[in-house]
């Protein structure tokens, strides 16, 4: 196992890669899925189109 | 073509589209990643640091490909006056600007123990750096300018006159003498690294460019439904 985290002592640059692709990545589609699922939840709550206006 | 950018069209269309992508994109991950780390062996002269090549190149392909499409989207923008290729331009921006980054980082971290340092001014990675710039610039383009309709031409003609800066990427390491290795995967004559880390890296490809895809689609539709959004709470449907 340390020998596998060591990575050939290039373990402290193999995983700082690896570690800043996933938060880039798990970011990307946490924001982008968030904002998707916010906007049709505003567009539910609003009247469809040929209903009566709130105000 | 057009008839598909209706953007109402395009909401009907895409609808199923990103549940499978992310499907295939995470399976592909889940399998690059094993093969990555556990099954490819060290590398002759970089050792384990190779690995560090499986999330690079990837970031750096769709980090010139997202610019690719935008410049493509751009000119369809200019040329139609089609509103939905603005925002499928503007909706690639952050992303692509997300994996130029990505690419740059990852490559520093590769630079350090096989150069002996994180950055040097060599003709890769320097128009690589100036990628990343256009994409802030654009991104700002689009932040700052309060007439959206002069925000689209202003960024449509930086991404078209930008792309001249993907040829330069491509055939840096032809044209000049330079630090980072010459082209070693798209290449007339076929690849020149080892099929054991040739194919571990495709599926890695394949695997960041269905992510893209996947959350490049997503924000379009975002956009889209952001603007009817505004659209009827300015007609007065909702507060």
């Amino acid at each position: 196992m340390m020998n596998f985290l060591a990575m050939g002592g290039y373990g402290q640059f193999v995983w700082a890669a690896y570690a800043a692709s996933a938060l880039g990545l798990a970011a990307a589609t946490v924001l982008t899925l968030s904002a998707y699922f916010r906007v049709v939840r505003q567009l539910s709550q609003l009247p469809r189109e040929g209903e009566k206006p709130l105000a | 073509m057009i008839g598909y950018a209706n953007p109402k069209r395009f909401l009907d269309l895409t609808r199923p589209i990103p549940p499978w992508f992310f499907g295939v994109s995470s399976t592909l991950l889940a399998i690059g990643l094993y093969l990555a780390l556990f099954v490819v062996p060290p590398e002759r002269q970089q050792g384990d640091a190779v690995r560090i090549m499986f999330v690079h190149v990837p970031a750096a392909w769709i980090g010139m490909g997202a610019y690719a499409l935008m410049a493509v989207c751009s000119i369809w923008a200019l040329v139609n006056r089609h509103p939905l290729a603005d925002i499928a331009a503007r909706e690639a921006a952050p992303l692509g600007a997300l994996f130029t980054g990505l690419a740059l980082i990852t490559g520093s971290l590769w630079g350090k123990p096989m150069w002996g340092t994180y950055w040097a001014w060599d003709a890769r990675l320097t128009s690589f750096l100036l990628l990343f710039f256009l994409y802030l610039g654009y991104i700002a383009i689009w932040n700052v300018t309060e007439d959206e309709t002069r925000a689209a031409r202003g960024a449509a003609i930086l991404a078209i006159v930008g792309a001249v800066n993907l040829p330069i990427i491509k055939f840096s390491v032809d044209w000049w003498n330079t630090l980072h290795q010459g082209e070693s995967i798209f290449r007339s004559g076929g690849p020149v690294i080892a099929t054991v880390f040739l194919w571990p890296l495709f599926i890695m490809l394949a695997a960041y460019t269905t992510l893209f895809a996947a959350l490049w689609i997503v924000r379009v539709r975002t956009a889209i439904l952001r603007r009817t959004v505004r659209t009827r709470v300015s007609a007065g449907f909702g507060r």
